[in-house]
């Protein structure tokens, strides 16, 4: 039987696993709508957000809470050209997303019809890999191959362009079973060899640190990690995206590192003699001035994409592979059962000076304030969520308090966008982590300017009844832009004032949401409380402190042991 | 060190091949001096020559970046072992009757042809290695050159080795 593209497509979503899609309609995929409400209403719950860049960002939060593909449907041109900045937010942290984007039929493809966009073209840089189906037959094997791509080796967004008459066209449906893509072969194996030369330096560090990464999160790698650190007694520090693969409780966690990472962490970099970076990247923020970089170290790098090694930083061992796999090896080749005395031994020195460096500068703020210091919003959600939260955020201040407060102890309970910095990611990603995990709390930890780039998603959340919360640590500026502009640009404030806002409760009541304020610290616990039993959406508007910033602080291209500490 | 580097890869045959591997250069600004495209034996396949220039981590970075896009099947590094690079260059020089024996006289020594001929000017084609054609062009700068159009660099690895269509990996 000859079944159209449209049906082609929502049957082979269906194979693929897929229940929930996020999306926007318009002409060129009004087919596609159709089937869906005639043909698949039972099979789909279909999110229909109020912006398509939001279905993007909510697709990525769903797939960074559930580890499973996030999926958008929208239509050409301008739905296609909003999907971009979720795009490039998803390519920068190695997300597995698919958009598939409607487009004009394929005989008026170049002819600038009516909302005509070469979206591949647009999209080829911020995309793993992309796609325009010409012919319905091909559609089945190209979605096939556009989930293996999206969710194998290194993860990353997958657009795939669906011409009006592929779409429309029926021809006979099979689903591919596996497929092979000849050029397409990431290796996921540890080299032994490799293994082995890391291990001799592993049994013969004195100042060991693991750099984890965000890879460690989409590996699954996080329990390898564990043992691997906790019997040998290495201590672990974390990137942005990294935060949750390794408990934040446990004493062996230094924290995050890097432009806003804790004074220890960034001091045992500067004084490894060992460092084991696993599934990331050494960022800019993460590394300062590079050359001074984990200087005194030999460094093991296992990272599954070859382009991230030897990129910014020459290392000793590089290792291509799949994070879990690279740590599991280890351990065997390691032969780690327990704890060896003579191992604890010979780091004893090196704990106590992880140790000296808590104690003479940790992560602190003014806790006597009445004024609301945003880092206790942070702590008291922390608290009041027993750390089991989800919690994403939008881009600046808030961000890095999020990072610096929370204590993450479970891998994909933070989703943040670490790689582009995106603001009003925060919101759209609850979305989506909410609709994975309807039963738990989903918190975006926003500033007053981010949550303005998608507010639109309140009718969303509301519409769905998605209990979101939103703490907006509301400070009245472009508070991260306005903490440079106060160190490094003489407070010469250039258009950071962003007082002109709306009032965030009215708002959030004129969509049908609730609204709550705090003004002082003595009512943050109340409001809190207030939001975590609300059954709905809630705004929360804390009123902090306008003048706080984040510290420490490393500034650009400085080392990272030269932190500006308050 | 900055060294020029040929580098053969096998892509697909496919639409939009050319504008990654094109845009995967410009984004990352890695230099481009010359890149040559056409089919292979393989209909699927065609084979593309490149000719960048940069120290030895960008160079590493290039590489391993084309063999990220999914549809290169092969990249390989040809001047890291014995190859053979050609270029063919067409040049129209001046050529007034003075000056025609000069002209004709250079066109001999690098075995060079003369493909058009008009009362004050001459079209040269000349095929060679690199050297050969930065030299002949030297040589013929004195004539005064009007116009050169150049295909840009196609290498083969030498001897027994090949770069086969087809394969994945190095
Ligand atoms: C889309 C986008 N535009 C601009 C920026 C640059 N930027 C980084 S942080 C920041 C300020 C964010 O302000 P707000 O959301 O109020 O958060 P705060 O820093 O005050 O917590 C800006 C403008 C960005 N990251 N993303």
């Amino acid at each position: 039987m000859k079944i159209s593209g449209a049906s082609i497509l929502l049957r082979s979503l269906k194979e693929e696993g897929v229940d929930t899609i996020f999306g926007y309609p318009g002409g060129a995929v009004i087919d596609i709508f159709d089937t869906l409400a005639r043909d698949f209403s039972q099979d789909f719950k279909f999110i229909l957000v109020r912006h398509e860049q939001a279905a993007v960002h909510a697709a990525d939060g769903y797939a960074r809470a559930t580890g499973k593909p996030g999926v958008c449907l929208v239509t050409s041109g301008p739905g296609g050209t909003n999907t971009v900045t979720g795009l490039a937010t998803a390519y920068m942290d190695s997300i597995p997303v698919l958009v598939f984007t409607g487009q004009v039929p394929t005989q008026l493809i170049g002819n600038d019809a009516f909302q005509e966009a070469d979206i591949v073209g647009i999209t080829r840089p911020c995309t793993k890999h992309n796609y325009l189906v010409s012919r319905t037959e091909e559609l089945a094997k190209t979605i096939k191959e556009g989930f293996l791509i999206a969710t194998t080796g290194r993860p990353g967004p997958v657009l795939i362009d669906l011409p009006k008459d592929v779409v429309q066209n029926k021809v006979k449906f099979d689903y591919p079973k596996t497929i092979e893509i000849p050029t397409y072969r990431p290796n996921v194996k540890a080299h032994p060899p490799s293994v082995k030369r890391a291990a001799e330096l592993i049994r013969l560090a004195e100042r060991p640190v693991i750099y984890a990464g965000g890879g460690v999160i989409t590996s699954g790698a996080h329990e390898e990690l564990f043992k691997f650190a906790s019997t040998l007694n290495f201590p672990v520090t974390s990137t942005l995206m990294g935060l949750g693969c390794f408990p934040a409780t446990h004493p062996l966690f230094l924290g995050m590192l890097g432009m806003h990472g804790t004074f220890r962490a960034n001091m045992a970099i500067d004084r490894t003699d060992l460092l084991l970076a696993i599934g990331a990247r050494f960022d800019d923020r993460v590394t300062g001035r590079v050359e001074e970089f984990a200087k005194d170290a030999k460094i093991i790098h296992i990272d599954i994409d070859p382009t991230s090694i030897q990129k910014n930083i020459v290392v000793e061992v590089p290792i291509v592979c799949d994070a879990k796999d690279g740590l599991s090896k280890l351990i065997d080749e390691l032969k780690i059962e327990g704890r060896s005395a003579e191992a604890d031994d010979r780091l004893k020195e090196w704990h106590s000076q992880l140790t000296a460096w808590r104690n003479q500068q940790r992560l602190r703020f003014d806790r006597t304030s009445e004024i609301i210091k945003p880092q206790f919003v942070i702590e008291k959600l922390y608290e009041m969520t027993k750390g089991q939260a989800i919690i994403t955020t939008e881009v600046g201040q808030n961000q890095m308090w999020a990072a610096q407060y929370y204590l993450f102890d479970h891998p994909r309970t933070f989703l943040t966008s670490g790689g582009l910095g995106t603001m009003g990611y925060g919101f759209p990603a609850a979305i989506g982590a909410q609709v994975a995990f309807p039963g738990k709390t989903v918190i975006d930890i926003a500033g007053d300017g981010s949550i303005q780039m998608n507010i639109q998603e309140l009718a969303t959340v509301v519409q769905y009844k998605l209990p979101v919360k939103i703490a907006i640590l509301n400070n009245g500026y472009l508070g991260m832009v306005r903490q440079w502009q106060e160190r490094f640009y003489d407070k010469v404030y250039s258009h950071t004032d962003i007082t002109v806002a709306p009032d965030f409760v009215k708002l959030a009541e004129a969509y049908g949401a609730v609204g709550l304020r705090a003004t002082k610290s003595s009512e943050v616990e109340k409001v809190i409380e207030k939001a975590l039993e609300t059954s709905g959406p809630v705004i929360i508007d804390f009123i902090v402190d306008r003048d706080e910033g984040v510290y420490p602080m490393v500034p650009a291209g400085a080392p990272i042991k030269e932190m500006i500490l308050v | 060190m900055e060294n020029r580097k040929v580098i053969s890869a096998i892509v697909e045959n496919k639409p939009g091949v050319l504008a990654r591997v094109a845009g995967m250069f410009s984004g990352r600004s890695f230099n481009i001096d010359s890149l040559s495209v056409a089919p292979t034996m393989n209909p699927d396949l065609s084979q593309m020559t490149i000719v960048t220039h940069g120290n030895e981590a960008v160079f590493e970075q290039i590489i391993k970046q084309l063999r990220k896009l999914i549809n290169i099947s092969k990249v390989q590094d040809l001047t890291r072992g014995d190859y053979v690079d050609r270029e063919l260059v067409l040049v129209k020089v001046k050529a007034t009757s003075v000056k025609r024996g000069e002209a004709l006289r250079i066109v001999e020594i690098f075995r060079a042809r003369i493909v058009d001929v008009a009362t004050d000017n001459l079209t040269i084609e000349v095929t060679g290695s690199q050297g050969k054609i930065e030299a002949m062009l030297e040589l013929l700068s004195s004539l005064g050159i009007l116009e050169v159009v150049r295909t840009g660099t196609v290498a083969i690895p030498r001897g027994r080795k090949v770069s086969r269509t087809g394969d994945t990996g190095d």
